[in-house]
């Protein structure tokens, strides 16, 4: 049975739709409204309020603390200077991927670290020879997050810290209507937007700031169901779908490395040693076996098999995450296999996240992939197209 | 504004000497469509747009300091969506958010909210109809069904009905293959539709006054006839045709108003190498021999091309900038016969605070959609009654939208813009239709007072007012009689006949000389069709 967040008390009074899912044994809210089109054009157009409590946290003390994430995970921790967010990945001893999150530094001997999974154990095992406390914060820590091009604007309402001075991927601890907090220029949408860490006893103040300030600026609170659509959108990979943990796969086939997940940009491994780091080595000098890349669908293709039974093309609401196959531009052999997939209504495109065979991977190649229509099994040309999908300008600026 | 000037330069700041490919004469959206497919293909493109801004009546001002209007038309959802892919319009800026409800306020302190939860809108009907409730889905289905039907006549240049081509007989015989398609009930429906009344059509199908008096209106936005009038029917169908990502009669709003459609045309055909120029009134066309060879812009200046393309209307093209002298009389006759005769105004509003409906209190989704003050057939007779006899309706239908509910950039911080789109509002007032500037506030009073029947405290929240009459739509955008759709949408001036008999395929009797407006097949709207058809047809010539 899942158990409320901090904020439950406001996000169940909003939930008019009363659709909720369980999210890492808590009660999570799909999406507010039925339907839900207003939340995600309220996301990419104004800000969208999403509670992101349920993320594993876990703070990590002491003098070696950095060198002791940087043992755990792809990236050198160790260079990442205080006030700084990094996205990275962590793998076992054969560099198949974990997990994936976000580390920040909140200074030199003290980082926090937010997963997907509850990682604890993981963690402790590395822990041997390093001068290190670590603590699960979860359930003291509720986080929110404001996302979309008026986000900044809402925050500077209720904060007199420096929001322009934050730049992507910085972290600081500010004020927020008279709350402390940490504010991180990171998430999940691919657009301008920040992460409000706070403490549980002061979460639902924080909802109730952020939701007065962001009035005027059109701020909704946003469900799980658009930012699944958001992420896609922004070519970010989601674990238990795009990948799964190695630690639970039955078999080799199921498990992935950074690299084939096109995370090569968070792997450092020219340094001290760090877990799997062998066996990513021997994988850049051998060459991955699969890429991650996004996929956009053939318009004209999708309409004539809809045509084909005298109907216009048609679109499920929101993201699928079900699995297709993916196969070579003749349709001849299966190459790979599309894991999520959304229409973006901002990109007017159908948008898929797939793993394929390396040589099909090229910006530009066509591939074929599966596509149902009245019940009957069919393929579309797939483009091979650069990631993100969507990526607006004042993401960064 | 300063996205134009990135776009498009004034005229005179640097004047073109050289010759083009072709010159389109109008910056509103159908001409930059036809502009960008034209560069697209390669071809060496000048757009002369004479005001300052770009897009015609597809076009977002400044008119009152921090609040932007999209001053003419209000709402996208006829916008071809394969234009969007062709032109790679997402990549310049188009952004289109749909209309989340339907929303009727009736006098009597009622209303009724239709939105897109099917449950929820089937209990609404259901408080004032029961049958109407159960019924509604089934009617929805089928102008689905027709909507899809009709589209194929929309997305393809109108057939030629006298042209015993083998082409021609072909697309016939594909229309009736479509038609033989449709749902055997749906055959005596469309055929019922095309020369029915609206309400005579919605009767088919509703019994409650609340539903067909707000779901008529469809059928005569933009003509001069009421709901009760014959071929009124087929009209509400063409504003069944919209489509937002593939679902059937969604409308929605332009990011940073209309305007944003119209300026991401324009930034597609600027990436294809068109030169736009705003400031540059196109006086005449100049005709050699009988075949356009290029244009006379204010001030004096000629332009050599080798074909031109109008993107204004028919009136403004023909008699206008080549004159009747230059035309055969029967071409002439046809021309003058075809109706203008524009029924509708424009009010826009800066407000500092959201309207409060005093039958349904407070913020809401009922006010992120449609607002229809239509309350029944009698109240839209009575407008029509009015303007029959050369006056502005006493209390208009009027239809309402608030984009800054859902688009934070077109007002300032917790206020808002409210578009108000009114009908009747007759070009020709019985006292003349230059008499329109000396009537402009009382009409603006009428729909403030109209609207204040329902908000109160409406008058109170307004910081700004802008009325557009049908005459400054003549004036300040060209349009014939101030009809936004370059020519009434009515069934005898469609497809074949639009606008003269003969002429729909973007020809005309001059040689050189094409159209691309609003005024030839498939019509008005913000759709792009005319001038994507007409660009694809001179590119295929």
């Amino acid at each position: 049975m899942p158990i409320p967040t901090p904020f439950h008390d406001r996000t169940a009074s909003l939930c008019i739709s009363h659709r909720w899912t369980d999210w890492a044994g808590y009660c999570a809210v799909c999406s507010y409204n039925l339907p839900n089109d207003s939340e995600y054009y309220a996301l990419r157009h104004a800000a969208g309020l999403i509670d992101i409590s349920p993320l594993f946290k876990y703070e990590v003390t002491g003098p070696d603390a950095a060198a002791f994430l940087s043992h755990i995970m792809t990236k050198n921790i160790e260079d990442i200077p205080g006030g700084r967010a990094v996205y990275c990945c962590w793998c076992d001893d054969f560099g198949k991927i974990i997990d994936d999150g976000t580390v920040f530094r909140l200074d030199k001997d003290r980082l926090r670290v937010h997963t997907a999974e509850p990682m604890l154990a993981w963690f402790k095992q590395f822990k041997r020879g390093f001068n290190v406390t670590l603590e699960d914060m979860t359930a003291k820590i509720a986080a929110v997050a404001i996302q979309g091009p008026t986000s900044r604007k809402i925050l500077r309402q209720i904060t007199d810290v420096d929001l322009d001075a934050l730049a992507y991927y910085r972290v600081l601890t500010a004020q927020l209507d008279k709350l402390p907090v940490l504010i991180s220029r990171t998430g999940y949408t691919g657009d301008l937007g920040y992460e409000i860490w706070v403490e549980n006893a002061a979460a639902l103040s924080l909802w109730d700031a952020l939701m007065s300030a962001g009035k005027p600026y059109l701020l909704q609170p946003v469900g799980l169901d658009v930012l699944d659509i958001a992420r896609i959108e922004a070519g970010l990979m989601l674990n238990g779908v795009e990948f799964h943990n190695a630690a639970h796969c039955l078999v080799e086939l199921q498990k992935s490395t950074p690299f084939e997940l096109g995370l090569d940009w968070t792997v450092d491994l020219e340094r001290e040693p760090f877990c799997g780091q062998r066996a990513l080595s021997a994988e850049q000098a051998a060459g991955s076996r699969f890429a991650f890349v996004g996929l956009e669908l053939d318009w004209d293709e999708q309409q004539a098999l809809y045509a084909k039974h005298g109907l216009p093309v048609q679109f499920n609401p929101g993201a699928w995450r079900s699995g297709v196959p993916v196969y070579n531009n003749d349709g001849s052999r299966q190459i790979g296999k599309a894991t999520s997939g959304t229409w973006s209504p901002i990109v007017k495109k159908n948008l898929a996240l797939a793993s394929v065979k390396t040589r099909y991977a090229q910006t530009g190649t066509v591939l074929k992939i599966e596509y149902t229509v009245e019940y009957r099994r069919e393929t579309v040309s797939a483009v091979v197209a650069p990631m993100p999908f969507y990526n607006p300008e004042h993401k960064k600026t | 504004m300063s996205q134009v000037t990135q776009i498009a330069q004034p005229f005179n700041s640097h004047i073109p000497t050289e010759s083009y490919d072709a010159i389109v004469v109008g910056g509103g959206h159908n001409g930059l469509v036809c502009a960008a497919y034209l560069a697209k293909a390669g071809k060496k493109v000048l757009v002369l747009e004479s005001r300052h801004i770009l897009g015609g009546a597809a076009a977002s001002d400044e008119i009152f300091p921090g609040f932007t209007f999209s001053v003419y038309s209000y709402v996208v959802s006829l916008f071809r969506t394969h234009i969007v892919r062709e032109l790679d319009l997402t990549r310049h800026g188009y952004q289109v958010i749909p209309l989340e409800c339907t929303f009727t306020p009736f006098p009597d302190g009622e209303s009724m909210t239709r939105c897109g939860d099917p449950e929820a809108t089937r209990r609404e009907i259901a408080r004032f109809s029961p049958t109407d409730a159960e019924v509604a889905p089934r009617f929805s289905l089928a102008m689905t069904q027709m909507a899809s039907f009709i589209k194929h006549l929309i997305d393809s240049p109108a057939p030629d009905l006298t042209a015993l081509r083998i082409s021609e007989v072909t697309k016939l015989l594909g229309l009736g293959r479509r038609f033989k398609a449709l749902a055997d009930g749906n055959k005596y429906v469309f055929t019922k539709l095309m020369t029915m009344s609206a309400v005579e059509f919605l009767n088919l199908w509703f019994e409650s006054d609340r539903l067909v008096g707000p779901m008529s209106v469809s059928g005569i936005i933009g003509t001069f006839l009421g709901v009760r009038s014959p071929g009124t029917a087929y009209v509400l169908l063409h504003h069944y045709m919209g489509e937002i990502d593939g679902a059937f009669r969604s409308w929605g709003f332009s990011k940073g108003g209309t305007g944003g459609v119209s300026l991401a045309c324009a930034r597609a055909a600027r990436s294809f190498g068109a030169d736009i120029r705003t400031q540059a009134a196109v006086e005449k066309i100049i005709l050699r021999a009988g075949k356009a060879t290029g244009v006379v812009v204010r001030g004096g200046h000629e332009i050599k091309s080798k074909t031109v393309i109008s993107a204004v209307d028919a009136h403004q093209t023909f008699f206008k900038m080549i004159g009747a002298q230059h035309l055969d009389a029967d071409f002439v006759h046809q021309l003058k016969r075809f109706k203008y005769r524009g029924s509708s105004a424009k009010v826009n509003l800066a407000v500092d605070r959201l309207p409060d409906f005093s039958c349904k209190p407070g913020d809401g989704p009922h006010l992120r959609g449609d607002i229809t003050i239509a309350p029944g057939v009698e109240y839209l007779e009575k407008a029509y009654d009015d303007a029959k006899y050369g006056n502005f309706s006493e209390r208009p239908f009027l239809d309402i939208v608030i984009p800054s509910l859902t688009d934070p950039t077109v007002a300032p911080p917790g206020k808002h813009v409210i578009s108000i789109f009114v009908q009747y509002a007759p070009y020709h007032l019985k006292e003349g239709p230059e008499q329109w500037p000396a009537k402009r506030e009382a009409l603006g009073d009428t729909v403030v007072d109209t609207l204040a029947e329902y908000c109160p405290d409406i008058k109170d929240s307004i910081l700004h007012r802008q009325v557009v009459t049908p005459w400054d739509l003549e004036q300040d955008v060209g349009l014939t009689e101030g009809n936004i759709f370059q020519g009434e949408l009515s069934l005898e001036q469609l497809g074949p006949f639009r606008p003269v008999s003969g002429w729909s395929r973007y020809q005309t009797p001059i040689d050189h000389l094409w159209m691309c407006g609003s005024c030839v097949h498939p019509g008005g709207g913000i759709m792009g069709a005319p001038g994507e058809l007409a660009a694809k047809t001179l590119l295929k010539s």
